[in-house]
C-alpha cells in the first residue's frame, strides 16, 4: 500500500467504508424499488409459476376498485387530526416557553405517549374505549350522573361513525407533546427578542404579538411539520387499526397501507399490492417535491 | 407584578392539566394490571377509583409471564433490537465518514441517490424484500427481522451532517503523523461524535423495540416473536383477560421508559439537530 498515491488510497478507503452500507442499500432498497415497479405491472400470487405481465391492468383495476377509494378516504379522514395535533403542539410549546420551573418535567411527561407508542398503548386505548367498562364511558356517565343526566358514551371502536374519531383522539394524545412540540419549542426560542420589543413599543398586546411576530417567524417550522405529517399520514394507520379494530367495523378504519398488507400478505396479490405501494409513493413524492421547492427558497439549515 | 404572577400560575395550571391527561391513561394501565380479573368488568364504578390501585394483585404479572413465553419474547426483542442498532449505527457511521471526508469519483451522485431513497415509503420495498427473503428461505428466521432493518439512508445522512461540522485540525495533524483513514475514523471521528452516535443509537433501538408490521409479516413461530407481535398474539389468545394484557403491556413499555428517561437529552438534541422526525 505504501507505494500508492494518497488519492488512490483515499478512493480505496472510501469504497471500503461504503461497502457494508452499499450492499444493504442495493439489496434492501434500490433493487426492491425497481422490482416493485416491475411487479406493479404484473400479476403474481407467489405460488403458481412466475409473474405474468399484465401491463397497466393493476392500475386500471385500482381506479375502479371501490374499496381503494373507501380506504383512501379513510386515510385522508384520519389525517384531519394533523391540524388539531399541530395546534396543540404549538400551544404547549408556547406554554413551555414561558420560563417556568419544571420545564424538563413537563417535557418528559408530554413525550411519554410518543415514546411508548406501539402495541401496548393501542391495547390500553382499546380498553379505554370499551363501551361497557372502559374508563372513558365511565367518566362520561359519571359526569352525567353528577349533573343528574343519563349520559351514555358512544360505542367507539364498535361503531362505524365513531371508530375513526376514536383513533384520531388517540393519535392527538400520542403526538401532541412529541416531536412537533419540541420542534416548535426550538423554533420559538429562535425568534429574535428584538422583534417582540419592537412590537411592544408599538403597543401590541400578546395576541397581536403572536400573529405579527411569532406566527410568521415560525411558519417554516409549521410548514415542515405539516408536510412531514402529511407524508407520514398517507403511510400510517396499520399498527393501531390492526391491534384495535382489525380494520373494521365494516372497513371504516382500514387505511391504504392496511389494504396493501391485506392484498399482499393475506391474499397473495403481489402485483396489485405493488400497484397500491406505487400510488402511495407518487403521493409522497408529490409532497416531498413541494417541500424541497419551498425549503430551498425559504429556509437555510446550518 | 400580581398580574405577572397570576398569568404564570394560569400557564402552570394549564400545563398541569395537560400533564395529567398524558399520565392518566398510563395510571389506568397500571391500576388495571393490578386488579382482580372480575373487577375490570364491574359496571358500578366511581370514576375516581379507576386511577389509583386499591388492589395489588402482583400475581397478574407472574401469570402473564407464564401464559405466553414472555421471557422468550423479551430475549428475542433485546437480541433483534441490539443487532439492528449495532448494524445500523456501524454501517451508517462508516458510510457517513466516506461521504463527509473522503474524495472519490461519483461521491455526490451516490449521496444524492441515498437522499432520494429517504422519501421512498417502506411500503414500496416491503413486498420485494419479502419475496427475496422467501426466496432465500429466511422467512420466520431472526435474519428476516434484522438484516433489512440494518441499513438506512437516514442514519448515514444524519451522521454525515454531523461529521461535516467537526473541525478538521485534529485529522490533519493525524494525517501528518501518518495515521490511516481507518485510524482517523476510529480514534478521532468516532470519539468526537459521541452525542450524534448516542442519538442515532437511542432512536434506532427504540424504533426496533416498537417495530410491529415487519416482524408480523415475516415471523410465524411463537418462540421467535418479539414483544410487540408477542403481545398482539397474546391478545388474540386471551382477548378478554384485560388484567393480564395490561400487565404484559406494562412489562413491554418499562424498558423503553427507562431508556428514554436516561437518554432524553439525546432525544431532544437529536430532534433539534436534524430537524427531521425520527
Amino acid at each position: 500500500m505504501r507505494h500508492l498515491k494518497d488519492s488512490t488510497r483515499e478512493v480505496i478507503a472510501a469504497y471500503g467504508f461504503l461497502t457494508p452500507n452499499m450492499i444493504g442499500f442495493l439489496v434492501f432498497t434500490s433493487i426492491p424499488v425497481l422490482a416493485s415497479l416491475v411487479l406493479s405491472f404484473c400479476k403474481w400470487d407467489l405460488l403458481s409459476g412466475p409473474p405474468e405481465f399484465v401491463g397497466l391492468e393493476n392500475f386500471t383495476r385500482l381506479i375502479r376498485d371501490p374499496l381503494f377509494w373507501q380506504y383512501s378516504w379513510n386515510t385522508v379522514y384520519l389525517m384531519m387530526s394533523i391540524p388539531i395535533s399541530m395546534a396543540g403542539s404549538l400551544i404547549l410549546a408556547i406554554a413551555l416557553n414561558q420560563k417556568l420551573k419544571g420545564i424538563v418535567f413537563f417535557r418528559t411527561v408530554y413525550f411519554l405517549p410518543t415514546i411508548c407508542s406501539g402495541v401496548a398503548i393501542y391495547m390500553l386505548w382499546k380498553l379505554i374505549y370499551n363501551p361497557d367498562f372502559g374508563v372513558l364511558n365511565t367518566i362520561i356517565s359519571s359526569t352525567g350522573q353528577f349533573f343528574g343526566l343519563n349520559l351514555k358514551g358512544p360505542y367507539w371502536l364498535h361503531d362505524e361513525a365513531w371508530a375513526k374519531p376514536a383513533l384520531m383522539i388517540m393519535g392527538v394524545w400520542q403526538t401532541v407533546g412529541g416531536y412537533n412540540m419540541i420542534l416548535y419549542l426550538a423554533a420559538l426560542q429562535g425568534v429574535p427578542r428584538d422583534f417582540y420589543h419592537a412590537a411592544e413599543v408599538d403597543g401590541a398586546n400578546s395576541w397581536q404579538k403572536f400573529w405579527a411576530v411569532t406566527w410568521p417567524q415560525i411558519s417554516p417550522t409549521t410548514f415542515f411539520i405539516a408536510i412531514m405529517s402529511v407524508i407520514g399520514g398517507f403511510q400510517a394507520g396499520f399498527d393501531p387499526a390492526f391491534v384495535m379494530t382489525g380494520g373494521g367495523p365494516n372497513g371504516s378504519t382500514t387505511t391504504l397501507i392496511y389494504y396493501l398488507y391485506n392484498e399482499a400478505f393475506d391474499w397473495n396479490h403481489m402485483g396489485y399490492a405493488a400497484a397500491i405501494a406505487w400510488v402511495l409513493f407518487l403521493i409522497v413524492f408529490l409532497f416531498t417535491i413541494i417541500q424541497w421547492r419551498f425549503f430551498n427558497r425559504n429556509v437555510h439549515y446550518q | 407584578m400580581l398580574l405577572q404572577f397570576s398569568k404564570k400560575a394560569g400557564v402552570f395550571l394549564f400545563l398541569m392539566i395537560g400533564a395529567l391527561t398524558m399520565i392518566g391513561p398510563f395510571m389506568w394501565m397500571i391500576t388495571t394490571s393490578l386488579k382482580e380479573a372480575g373487577a375490570v368488568f364491574s359496571y358500578q364504578k366511581e370514576w375516581w377509583t379507576e386511577w389509583l390501585p386499591f388492589t395489588f394483585k402482583w400475581s397478574n404479572y407472574a401469570k402473564a409471564w407464564h401464559v405466553v413465553p414472555f421471557a422468550k419474547f423479551y430475549l428475542n426483542s433485546i437480541f433483534v433490537s441490539l443487532m439492528i442498532t449495532v448494524g445500523q449505527v456501524g454501517t451508517s457511521a462508516m458510510a457517513a465518514y466516506a461521504f463527509a471526508r473522503l474524495n472519490f469519483p461519483g461521491r455526490d451522485k451516490l449521496f444524492f441517490a441515498y437522499l432520494a431513497t429517504m422519501m421512498v415509503p417502506g411500503a414500496v420495498t416491503m413486498i420485494p424484500v419479502f419475496i427475496l427473503l422467501r426466496h432465500f428461505g429466511w422467512i420466520d428466521t431472526y435474519k428476516a427481522m434484522i438484516l433489512p432493518a440494518m441499513f438506512t439512508a437516514y442514519g448515514t445522512f444524519m451522521l454525515r451532517q454531523f461529521f461535516l461540522t467537526l473541525p478538521r485540525d485534529l485529522e490533519n495533524a493525524a494525517k501528518i503523523d501518518g495515521c490511516s483513514h481507518v485510524g482517523i475514523f476510529w480514534r478521532i471521528i468516532l470519539p468526537l461524535s459521541k452525542p450524534a452516535l448516542a442519538t442515532l443509537t437511542t432512536f434506532t433501538f427504540m424504533g426496533s423495540w416498537m417495530s410491529f408490521m415487519w416482524p408480523l409479516i415475516v415471523m410465524n413461530t411463537q418462540e421467535k416473536f418479539t414483544l410487540p407481535i408477542g403481545l398482539a398474539y397474546f391478545q388474540s389468545l386471551h382477548g378478554t383477560d384485560w388484567t393480564l394484557l395490561m400487565a404484559g403491556s406494562v412489562m413491554m413499555i418499562l424498558p423503553i421508559l427507562l431508556v428514554f428517561i436516561f437518554n432524553q437529552r439525546f432525544f431532544v438534541e437529536g430532534i433539534k439537530l436534524s430537524g427531521i422526525k425520527g
